[in-house]
């Protein structure tokens, strides 16, 4: 016998001026395989469809479909409802701009952080693209891949008290981002270059270290590694700041 | 009146459109690139096996070159392809996978020395130079002579489009997301811009440009069972064939990927198949080495997918729910390999079916995957019929890859093209001047306020756009897929004219207001209509097999006949295509023969 699913999904859409934020319940019956990308594109064609959520791989790789799941953050394409209980709540991330019902603005969040962290290969060399490729460890390859993993959900982020109580922080996934720039070699930038965008409370000692972020990240990066080895490299300079060593 | 001006306007930010606008920005221009989803969930993310160029620096590589590389090209195409496009594209990639390296991608390197890998079932041994070590390596891919894949483990369409918007950020190149064009701002003789439509207020806007890019990517969403994202619905090829000048070409050349997984289509890569994965049947007994000795599972992806639908309808399929589907089979190359190089696939297997690859069989079926067909363009990316306009990336046909693309091929034409015809735009640019109509700016949005206006009025009816939508999918998976027919063609084409007479009578369940997603559905479903007819009367009208176009009616490839490319416009007021004809290639370096994979029929030129 299948379950009937009761889903409790958060509803607002900002540019409607009879909406008010509100909860809609929505009632399936379960399918063998369901994910809530089956199940909220069904509600979505079948029930009501103004209903509003991203969607775009549906396969657990784009990073589109974070949402909050029972209280917690997570991909919904990938989150199957056989893993879940009959009772569902779905609402929007935290942090992030709400576009409207599940859906939030990831988009201009991501580009503002990269931009301030200048996230790309900074270099004083011209590449000649006839001349034969500069070698690389593979060993070394696949560890920037392990770190460049990232698919910028934001579920380290909606699950982070200090993103949550100050706007500035730049979390987890941030501070992962200047880690794999820290590992490539073709990135000419020195410790304390990364130090004037990270070694700051926006950024790594902003951080409480409580794991929140390691815990929901649907890539399973290594964050909490990555912020243990920033605070200590980043720790190291500022106590070499503070003496004016290079 | 919103309205916004560039020098480029590019309309899409996956890996084509990012690409172009990279270039454009570097030569100073002024670039915009429009994308329904912040630039990074693009679909070119989702690619996972590899890019093909002939870099040679593995053993199994050792003397390939773009010469090579052409030939395989060509041959996949199954001589569909422009030849001159092939050899400026084969002559490119590898000088586009080194500025790849410079960017920061981490492509996989060669490590010296001895090391096994599998082909068909069977383990071998190689040895790669110590020279070599630290370059770049490949892996093998279908349809090939050489090793030529260039990788980061699987996911190498996600490591090449976070290092372009890396690129992006770095030069300031500006992206609208959830900005989604709706029509193409021209008067019938040149392109001005777009309109667009706001995903996160509803609202329009116009954007101006002295040159316009289609970058829109593919639109397996028109068929039901495909590896496609979700929003891979044809917006790029929708407003340009609403223009009634810009054709489609060969909109009949639609790719089915051997491996989509069964029940969700999502995509498992060709690499597995490359790195030594088998298929196998009901019985868990091989099968594709019998029908291609030579090639076997590694022949070209048509060729692998009718072998399989034929193997299925053989009565040799696993029975499921989901209907009949084959085996693949990884288990033997063994947890490190898994976890490293196929490390999606595992990620795959366990999220979305609950099995373990290790241990368990894939459960896979051909489902719709690329399309081949495109806006139509020439070897500079202009597109035919407008001036200003031009197209790059899946949404193009260019045409590199004919009636079949190669795997690989794909993600290095985004590269190579975006540079080539990003070039070729900061060229035009400069020596061009546009007058903009604000007349003819006005009219546009107020035409398009309108339809929206209309379908949530219910102006035209009240027809339900999914039950539209979901009719014409299943129209062509039916009777437009990987074996077609005349019976079954006909059929097709007279029941989506019904489907679009259909939708023209959408109404709006909903308000409307706002990002409101069953409007942007709405809007877009005459065009999907469209496009849809063009591939099944495209199809109906090539009497001949030829790539992925395989016709159980006319078996045989026909140079005689069908060397061209269909170019189909849409007349307004129509409910068909007009289909005009241009020969497949000017210059032809290699003239039309044997695959070496695949059904041999063929009927020569001279043949009378
Ligand atoms: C699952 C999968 C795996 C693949 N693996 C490989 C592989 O291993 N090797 C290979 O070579 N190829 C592969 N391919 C093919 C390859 O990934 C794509 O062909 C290629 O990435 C397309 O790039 P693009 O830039 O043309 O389009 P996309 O990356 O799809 O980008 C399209 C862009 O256009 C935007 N857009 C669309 N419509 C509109 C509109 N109306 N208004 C504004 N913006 C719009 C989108 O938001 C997006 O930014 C794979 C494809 C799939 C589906
Ligand atoms: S460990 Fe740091 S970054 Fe992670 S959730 Fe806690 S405070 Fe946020
Ligand atoms: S680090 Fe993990 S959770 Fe955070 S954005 Fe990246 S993928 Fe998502
Ligand atoms: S839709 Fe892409 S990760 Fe969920």
């Amino acid at each position: 016998m299948s379950r009937r699913l009761r889903f409790n999904i958060f509803r607002y859409n900002p540019q409607d001026p009879h909406s008010t934020p509100h909860t809609d319940v929505f009632v399936l019956e379960e399918t063998d395989s369901m994910t809530l990308f089956i199940a909220l594109t069904q509600i979505r064609e079948e029930k009501d469809p103004s209903l509003q959520f991203d969607f775009c791989c549906r396969a657990g790789i784009c990073g589109s479909c974070a949402m909050v799941i029972n209280g917690r953050p997570g991909l919904a394409c990938k989150t199957l409802t056989r893993d879940l209980p009959d009772e569902i709540t779905l609402m929007p991330l935290p942090v992030f701009k709400l576009i409207g019902d599940l859906s939030v603005d990831t988009g201009t969040w991501f580009r503002a952080t990269n931009e301030k962290i200048g996230s790309w290969i900074h270099t004083r060399k011209t590449l000649d693209p006839d001349a034969r490729e500069e070698r690389m460890d593979n060993a070394l390859a696949e560890e920037i891949y392990e770190l460049e993993r990232c698919v910028e959900c934001g579920c380290c982020v909606a699950a982070c008290g200090t993103a949550n109580m100050r706007e500035d922080f730049l979390g987890a996934v941030t501070v992962n981002r200047i880690a794999r720039f820290m590992l490539d070699p073709r990135d000419e930038r020195a410790d304390k270059d990364y130090f004037e965008v990270i070694g700051t409370d926006e950024g790594i000692f902003g951080c409480m270290g409580l794991l929140g972020c390691e815990d929901v990240c649907p890539k399973e990066l290594p964050l909490q590694d990555q912020l243990g080895i920033i605070r200590r490299k980043m720790g190291w300079r500022a106590v070499k700041n503070l003496f004016g060593l290079k | 009146m919103d309205i916004e001006v560039t020098d480029i306007l590019c309309i899409g930010a996956g890996l084509a459109g990012e690409r172009v606008a990279v270039e454009a920005a570097a030569a100073g221009h002024q670039a915009i690139c429009l994308s329904i989803v912040p630039p990074r969930r693009s679909h070119s993310s989702a690619a996972q096996g590899g890019m093909q160029a002939s870099l040679g620096n593995s053993v199994m590589g050792e003397g390939d070159n773009p010469d090579v590389h052409f030939e395989d090209t060509v041959k996949g195409s199954d001589w569909g392809c422009d030849q001159e496009v092939a050899r400026l594209f084969a002559e490119t990639a590898p000088k586009a996978v080194r500025e790849m390296a410079f960017w920061g991608i981490p492509w996989n390197r060669v490590v010296p020395g001895k090391s096994t890998y599998f082909k068909g079932g069977e383990k071998y041994e190689k040895v790669e130079a110590k020279e070599k070590e630290g370059l770049i390596t490949a892996r093998s891919f279908g349809g090939t002579a050489k090793w030529r894949t260039c990788y980061t483990s699987d996911g190498t369409g996600h490591t090449l489009l976070y290092t372009m918007d890396n690129k992006v950020v770095e030069l300031g190149v500006k992206v609208h997301d959830r900005m989604e064009a709706v029509s193409l701002i021209h008067d019938g003789r040149t392109c001005m811009g777009v309109i667009a439509r706001c995903l996160s207020t509803g609202r329009l806007k116009a954007y101006l440009a002295k040159a316009t890019l289609i970058a829109t990517g593919g639109y397996g969403r028109i068929y039901r069972e495909t590896t496609n994202a979700v929003i891979n619905e044809g917006g790029g090829a929708i407003i340009a064939l609403d223009t009634g000048v810009v054709p489609i070409g060969n909109p009949e050349a639609i790719q089915f990927h051997p491996t989509g997984i069964v029940p969700t289509h999502i995509l498992v890569t060709e690499g597995c198949r490359g790195d030594g994965g088998t298929l196998l049947d009901v019985n868990e007994h091989r099968f594709m080495n019998e029908y291609e000795p030579e090639k076997a599972e590694l022949a070209s992806r048509d060729v692998v997918s009718r072998w399989m639908t034929h193997h299925i309808r053989k009565g040799l399929g696993v029975k499921s729910d989901y209907g009949d589907h084959l085996w693949l089979d990884i288990r033997h190359l063994g947890e490190k390999h898994i976890k490293t190089k196929l490390r999606e696939v595992d990620e795959i297997c366990h999220n979305f079916l609950g099995i373990d690859p290790l241990t368990q069989l894939i459960p896979v079926r051909p489902a719709q995957h690329y399309t081949m067909a495109g806006v139509r363009t020439d070897k500079d990316g202009a597109a035919y019929g407008l001036t200003g306009l031009f197209c790059a990336g899946e949404a193009a046909c260019w045409d590199l890859h004919g009636f079949n693309r190669l795997g690989g091929n794909s993600l290095a034409e985004t590269v190579v093209a975006g540079r080539i015809v990003g070039k070729k735009i900061a060229e035009f640019v400069n020596g061009h001047d546009v007058q903009f109509d604000t007349g003819l700016i006005r009219a546009n949005l107020k035409r398009e306020q309108e339809r929206m206006d209309r379908l949530a009025g219910c102006k035209d009816g009240q027809e339900n756009v999914y039950e539209v939508r979901n009719a014409m999918q299943e129209e062509l998976m039916e009777r437009v897929g990987i074996f077609r027919d005349h019976d079954g063609l006909q059929k097709a084409v007279e029941n989506l004219q019904g489907i679009y007479g259909r939708a023209q009578k959408v109404g709006l369940r909903s308000n409307g207001l706002g990002a409101n997603p069953e409007l942007s559905v709405a809007l877009k479903i005459n065009g999907m209509v469209r496009l849809a007819l063009c591939v099944a009367y495209g199809a109906l009208m090539r009497t001949e097999s030829r790539g992925c176009h395989a016709r159980l009616d006319y078996e045989a490839r026909n140079d005689r006949d069908w060397l061209n490319r269909t170019l189909a416009t849409w007349k307004e007021g129509d409910d068909l295509p007009t289909l005009n004809y241009e020969p497949a290639s000017q210059v032809e370096e290699l003239p039309p023969g044997s695959r070496g994979y695949g059904a041999t029929q063929v009927i020569s030129r001279d043949e009378t």
